[in-house]
């Protein structure tokens, strides 16, 4: 038996709201409060409780609109590179500060996404950041933690 | 109320406020074209911005890029039949054929002007309408906010979603799931944390904006990249043609726009329904409204099918500020963006806000007028350079999409943890996007969580737990039987599909 994409989804989130029941049966309540007509439980309750109806209904009802979606179409490659460069940029940006970080996360994602002008990619991702962090940090006033360039004594 | 709009024209009219609203418009219009980025994409992406301002500037900013990006939208429709946002989809219908016979131009200015007659229409009836309202809305207790919300919820599943109501609904489950994590408000009681310190506050509302907005749109565009169907039409900018607007044309338009601002207007007063169910309705009633040879033009170029849903469009963006300044529920995605930028000034909008901050509410209003003005006499001597934008390759746009993402949310927090679950959750949301499953239901739902809690909050306590609360005020009843019409109508539609 085959089973749609939407189907599928929609088990996930039936799994998913029912973890999410269990989690809100299980918050701890003051004793005071457990008998109260609302406590800290009950909104979670009720919605876990939706979460299960609707993804119910959504498998069990017929797909009246099915979504179609072309695998072939769909370019993996350079999303999981993007994902991993996104990851490595969160990784990185605490130590060694966000001009760096961004630069370079700029420069290697214009980079795997196939661009090769290295001039253009250059002043995208260097001078565009210096030019964007003097934009919110020189002139809005609005701080921005930068531990390299703070140590370079770029930054006070 | 004179003495309001004196104190919002001064506050709208002061110098760095007009320039706000000029870079704003300016600004909306360049995101508001770029493939995929919605006004909710763009005020999400001017939130990092406005942190240093005060409120007023920071709204006035945000209307002026709310305008401007509608506007924008309506462009690339027009010129590439690629509508950015689902509000200018109706607009391609007979834009794009208006381009394609040389027209570009003018199909450009027919919309600029319609965009302009249909907000500065819908801003008088704003101003008039708005303080009635919020007088009418003081009468409005828990239990009816909370039957509100409800509607709100429903009505923005059954209109965003093209005939897949359950999964919008989901999607609303979803966004209230993601709004419980965090400390409960009254009781301090951690919820949905598992001892992780970083989820103690809650999730952000901007991450949940960016990662599923603007990061996942990036992500969507580059996964679905080799899709030959999507691929960007190509377009010669010396083909744009005159902008100049014949009497004809004139006097065809002088007949749309009453009453599209009119439909515009009302429609976009409503909690959900927004510019998208607009510009449809107001396309549908001047083809009904025509006689049978216009009729015939409709989706071949004709200036009625044209200028109707761009007027609707932006009568209802102002529409849908009502609902978010007089009761604090914002009627479509993009108010619910704004409602959040709102709070994370201190503001709380409702039915005091023009008592306790009459600055903030009327300069919002006289900014959306004065934004009008200046969308006009910015765009339209623009208008060719501006479609230039849309040729910025996207392996530039991509990556500057995600930075701004990512540094919204290192702005705010400082944190990695952040950046973490903004890529998770941005992930999670592109593959729900690529089965249909709609974002502006999640955002509604998660901006409105918090206050739907609340409200439940009070009116159980109230009632000593009863489901009473539901039907014991005539303005809860009646507001769940318009949700239960909602709801039937969509079970109705199902089923005559189906047969």
């Amino acid at each position: 038996m085959r089973i749609s994409p939407t189907k599928f989804i929609s088990l996930l989130f039936f799994v998913l709201s029912v973890f999410y029941l269990y989690t809100a049966y299980n918050i701890q309540v003051f004793a005071f409060d457990e008998n109260a007509p609302f406590n800290a439980r009950t909104f979670p309750i009720y919605l876990g409780w939706a979460g299960i109806i609707l993804s119910s209904l959504k498998i069990i009802l017929p797909e009246k609109i099915t979504t179609e979606v072309n695998h072939k179409h769909l370019d993996y490659k350079s999303i999981i590179y993007l994902i991993i460069i996104s990851l490595i940029y969160a990784a990185v940006i605490l130590k060694i500060g966000y001009f760096i970080s961004t630069s370079l996360f700029l420069f290697s994602s214009y980079y795997f996404l196939g661009e090769r002008r290295w001039g253009l990619m250059f002043i995208l991702s260097f001078p565009f950041v210096a030019a964007f962090m003097y934009l919110l940090h020189g002139l809005l006033n609005i701080y921005l933690r930068d531990p390299f360039l703070k140590y370079i004594g770029v930054m006070g | 109320m004179i003495e309001g709009i004196l104190i919002g024209l001064s506050t709208a009219l002061s110098l760095t406020n007009i320039l706000m609203v000029m870079v704003g418009c300016f600004a909306g219009t360049i995101i508001g074209m770029l493939p995929g980025l919605g006004p909710m994409t763009a005020i999400a992406l001017m939130i990092p911005i406005t942190y240093g301002f005060d409120p007023s500037t920071g709204l006035i900013l945000m209307a002026g890029v709310y305008y401007g990006a509608v506007f924008g939208g309506s462009t690339s429709s027009i010129l590439l039949n690629a509508p950015g946002i689902p509000g200018t989809v109706a607009t391609a219908f007979d834009g794009y054929p208006m381009a394609q016979q040389g027209k570009a131009g003018k199909a450009l200015a027919i919309a600029a002007y319609s965009s302009f007659a249909g907000g500065t229409i819908s801003a008088i009836f704003l101003l008039v309408a708005a303080p009635s309202l919020s007088k009418v809305s003081l009468a409005f207790r828990s239990p009816d906010y909370f039957a509100l919300m409800i509607l709100g919820l429903t009505a923005i599943s059954a209109f965003s979603s093209k005939g897949q109501f359950l999964k919008a609904m989901m999607m609303v489950v979803l966004g209230l799931m993601l709004a419980t994590v965090g400390q409960d408000s009254l009781s301090d009681i951690t919820r949905f944390t598992f001892n992780n310190m970083n989820l103690t506050d809650g999730i952000s509302f901007v991450l949940i904006v960016m990662a599923t907005f603007a990061m996942s749109e990036a992500l969507t565009i580059i996964f679905r990249g080799k899709d030959p169907n999507r691929a960007a039409k190509q377009i010669s900018l010396t083909e744009l043609g005159s902008i100049k607007v014949n009497k004809e044309e004139t006097i065809k338009m002088a007949k749309t726009i009453p009453r599209s601002s009119i439909l515009g207007f009302l429609i976009g007063v409503l909690p959900g329904a927004g510019a998208t169910i607009a510009s449809f309705l107001a396309y549908g009633m001047e083809r009904n409204y025509v006689n049978e040879e216009e009729k015939q033009k409709f989706g071949k170029g004709s200036v009625h099918g044209l200028s109707a849903p761009e007027t609707a469009n932006n009568a209802a963006c102002s529409g849908s500020f009502v609902p978010l300044l007089t009761l604090g529920i914002p009627g479509s995605g993009t108010t619910a963006v704004m409602l959040g930028a709102l709070l994370g000034f201190g503001i709380q909008p409702g039915p005091r806000l023009y008592q306790t901050n009459p600055e903030i509410f009327w300069s919002v209003i006289m900014s959306m007028y004065i934004g009008m003005v200046v969308l006009l006499i910015l765009n339209l001597p623009l208008i060719p350079y501006i479609a230039r934008i849309l040729a910025v390759p996207r392996n530039y746009l991509i990556p500057l999409i995600l930075f701004f993402s990512v540094t919204g949310i290192y702005l705010m927090s400082f944190n990695n943890f952040d950046i973490f679950l903004m890529i998770g959750i941005a992930v999670v949301a592109t593959f729900l996007r690529l089965y249909d499953f709609p974002m502006p239901p999640l955002i509604l739902a998660f901006v409105l969580g918090g206050l739907m809690e609340e409200t439940l909050r009070r009116s159980l306590l109230i009632s000593d737990g009863s489901p009473n609360f539901l039907w014991d005020r005539p303005i809860t009843l009646i507001i769940l039987l318009i949700t239960i019409t909602i709801v039937g109508w969509q079970i109705f539609s199902t089923f005559r599909k189906k047969n």
